[in-house]
């Protein structure tokens, strides 16, 4: 009998060369092997992971490249044995033994496209209650599980839920955001290339308790990989019938689209998102009217992230208590984070509400890669604040962050060590919202202009005072008449640095750098 | 120069309408196709496409103009796709781009005939930046010396 190996395809670990790997693994070990697609265990420092079936476990070894095989054959590593790569059973790897597996739990460990590897480790459970229960019961459901919208908002998922059911429209949608734009932000593409099934899932449960047959599915161009294998798994459970007409034999139908985006940040906001669907420019609209009672093509629409969607099935099956068991304050749950940038072991990290950053970047994280200190860490993407490691206690949530002037927005945690320049970063910030802005509304489209001109000034040390306050009041501007976040959370990465590092934005960099 | 209205100018541009069933919610996905296939949106393809739709081409140009990955122009034969958010600024990605501008001897974001380097705003591989992308395979724990292994491999692939 062949041993089983398993091998990510997901596409961090291919861009470090998990595709020559198993290759390299197949061409070696003949019949004796039978490789299984995976996505990532999440752990990406040890990328490419190749994982061994044995009586005991799965065995891991990373990262491991294409001239390591022929020695790993040699240790005898088709059954388990010691080689200077191996980390032993990988499920007891203190980084991911400590995790709480929910909306994860399958990623990494199943064939991502096969139905029934999918069915066996819990997969459609969820659905097939749902599909017993009234729309009502799942809303509920929902709502009391606590789950917040995993995109960065918070918006608690049961009401924007029910504000939808409550419609009495004919037709309505369901969309999935996957514009996963945030940089320091991977889970969306490690969940739809690791576990794509769940999402659709969610979505068809989605569906059901609001009363939507149509679903989208939106995700960047820059994540071909996971375009591809949304696509095939789309097709799979439409072959299966468990999407079309009378979805296992009940009363519910649904029909979900994969549609791309063509590089814009912005539609990753939800009014942007639809009109990008509706094949427009990705322009924000003004809210109200909410899309939960007028959305996509003027229909009550539903607009989730991938994360959020992707939870639903273990909520139905698992219940929702044992899903609020987990958390702490209003913040139920887990947060799938990533940690990323200057850090020796970045990748993928679930864990309850509550884990202090400290724990995530130090413990998880192991510090930085280059060995130099920390200096700071962004949470919650491009928009999100810097925090010092004054306050790594913090812990993680969408309350405590606020508290500490942050946000928890997608979970990303990016590690910058002691050669960052703040003024930079800062500078960055008001570049990006100038790159990125939809140009619908002046303090974004202008003020990240001015912004960054004002920067500018600081830097060159040009009345760096006046200057100061001239950017402190367009930040005030872009905060409270920005029509989205984009133009409204650019100042909170800005004030942040200013606010930790003000040796840094009063003169010439040279200078700030002595 | 005088376009009759019924005259079908692009046939890819026209198939690629056909294929998404003349939809204009779909104009994103045949805009893809079409430059997937001819490496840029050519005027013609551009009034294929409103006709067939039944859209304006003022319209078409506002979509096209309003997203960063539709090209107008043809562009370089290979074009690599550097990031330069912020994962992969906390691992000197500011430096690599000056490094593969100096070995590619181009500048960001100003074309080329042979390569091209592009701004790349995060491609999802932040816990092993600096990352690039060229023809849809993404690539991790970028270095200079990997920047020329990769380019070369890919030209060698083109010609």
């Amino acid at each position: 009998m062949s041993v089983k190996i398993y091998i990510p395809r997901d596409s961090a670990a291919l861009s470090v060369g998990a595709y020559d790997v198993a290759e390299e693994i197949k061409a070696q070990g003949g019949n004796d092997v039978e490789i299984i697609a995976t996505g990532s265990r999440g752990m990406l420092w040890l990328e490419p992971l190749v994982e061994v079936e044995t009586d005991a476990g799965r065995v891991a070894y990373g990262p491991v490249q294409p001239e390591d095989v022929k020695s790993l054959f040699d240790a005898g590593f088709l059954n388990g044995g010691d080689h200077k790569l191996s980390h032993g059973l990988t499920e007891v790897i203190p980084y991911f033994a400590k995790q709480d597996r929910l909306t994860f739990a399958r990623v990494g460990v199943i064939d991502r496209l096969s139905l029934a590897d999918y069915e066996v480790h819990g997969g459609l459970k969820g659905l097939k209650k749902a599909l017993s229960m009234p729309p009502e019961s799942i809303v509920e459901e929902v709502l009391e599980s606590g789950l917040r919208g995993r995109g960065g908002a918070g918006f608690p998922t049961g009401i924007k839920w029910k504000t939808a059911h409550a419609q009495t429209s004919e037709q309505k949608y369901i969309c999935a955001n996957a514009d996963e734009g945030d940089s320091g932000t991977f889970a969306d593409r490690m969940l739809m290339e690791g576990d794509p099934f769940s999402l659709i899932e969610g979505m068809i449960i989605g569906g059901r308790a609001i009363g939507a047959e149509t679903g989208y599915v939106y995700i960047r161009s820059e994540y071909p990989h996971a375009i591809r294998v949304m696509r095939r798994a789309v097709k799979a459970m439409e072959d299966a019938g468990w999407l079309g007409q009378n979805i296992g034999g009940s009363d519910t139908h649904f029909d979900l689209h994969i549609r791309v985006g063509a590089g814009a940040y912005i539609c990753g906001e939800e009014s942007s998102m639809l009109e990008s669907i509706e094949g427009k420019r990705g322009q924000v609209k003004v809210k109200p009217p909410i899309p939960a009672i007028s959305g996509l093509f003027n229909k009550p629409t539903i607009v989730n992230n991938v994360l959020t969607l992707a939870t639903v099935p273990f909520i139905l099956s698992e219940g929702a208590k044992t899903y609020a068991d987990y958390g702490q304050g209003r913040s139920r749950g887990t947060q799938p984070f990533q940690l990323a940038g200057d850090v020796a072991q970045g990748g993928l990290i679930e864990m309850a509400f509550g884990v202090t950053i400290d724990e995530i970047v130090n413990e998880f994280g192991g510090g930085t890669r280059s060995g130099r200190p920390v200096k700071a860490v962004q949470i919650g993407g491009p928009l999100g604040g810097y925090l010092t490691p004054g306050q790594f206690e913090t812990s993680l949530g969408y309350e405590s962050l606020a508290e500490a002037g942050g946000m928890i927005g997608h979970g990303g945690i990016v590690v910058y060590n002691d050669t960052t320049s703040m003024m930079k970063m800062a500078r960055y910030a008001m570049e990006f919202c100038e790159l990125e802005s939809c140009g619908k509304c002046t303090p974004c489209r202008i003020g990240s202009v001015r912004g960054k001109e004002t920067l500018d000034k600081i830097a060159a040390g040009e009345d760096v005072a006046a200057n100061l306050d001239v950017l402190e009041d367009l930040c005030d501007l872009m905060e409270e008449a920005s029509l989205c976040a984009m133009g409204g959370l650019t100042p909170m990465p800005v004030r942040t640095a200013m606010k930790a590092f003000p040796e840094e934005f009063t003169g010439p960099l040279e200078k700030a750098a002595e | 120069m005088v376009t009759l209205l019924n005259t079908v100018e692009d046939k890819f541009a026209r198939e690629a309408c056909r294929a998404h069933g003349d939809q204009a919610d779909e104009l994103l996905e045949i805009l893809h196709d079409v430059q997937h296939e001819k490496g840029h949106l050519s005027d013609s393809a551009l009034r294929t496409i409103a006709q067939a739709l039944n859209i304006s081409r003022a319209e078409i140009h506002g979509v096209v103009s309003f997203y960063h990955d539709y090209k107008r122009e043809p562009g370089a034969k290979l074009t690599l796709h550097i990031c330069r958010a912020e994962a992969c600024k906390a691992v000197g990605a500011d430096t690599l781009i000056t490094e593969a501008e100096t070995l590619l001897d181009v500048k960001l974001d100003e074309g080329g005939a042979e390569v091209a380097l592009a701004a790349a705003y995060c491609l999802g591989n932040c816990a092993l930046g600096p990352a690039i992308m060229v023809n849809d395979k993404l690539y991790g724990r970028v270095d200079r010396a990997k920047i020329n292994a990769i380019t070369a491999k890919h030209m060698a692939q083109i010609s």
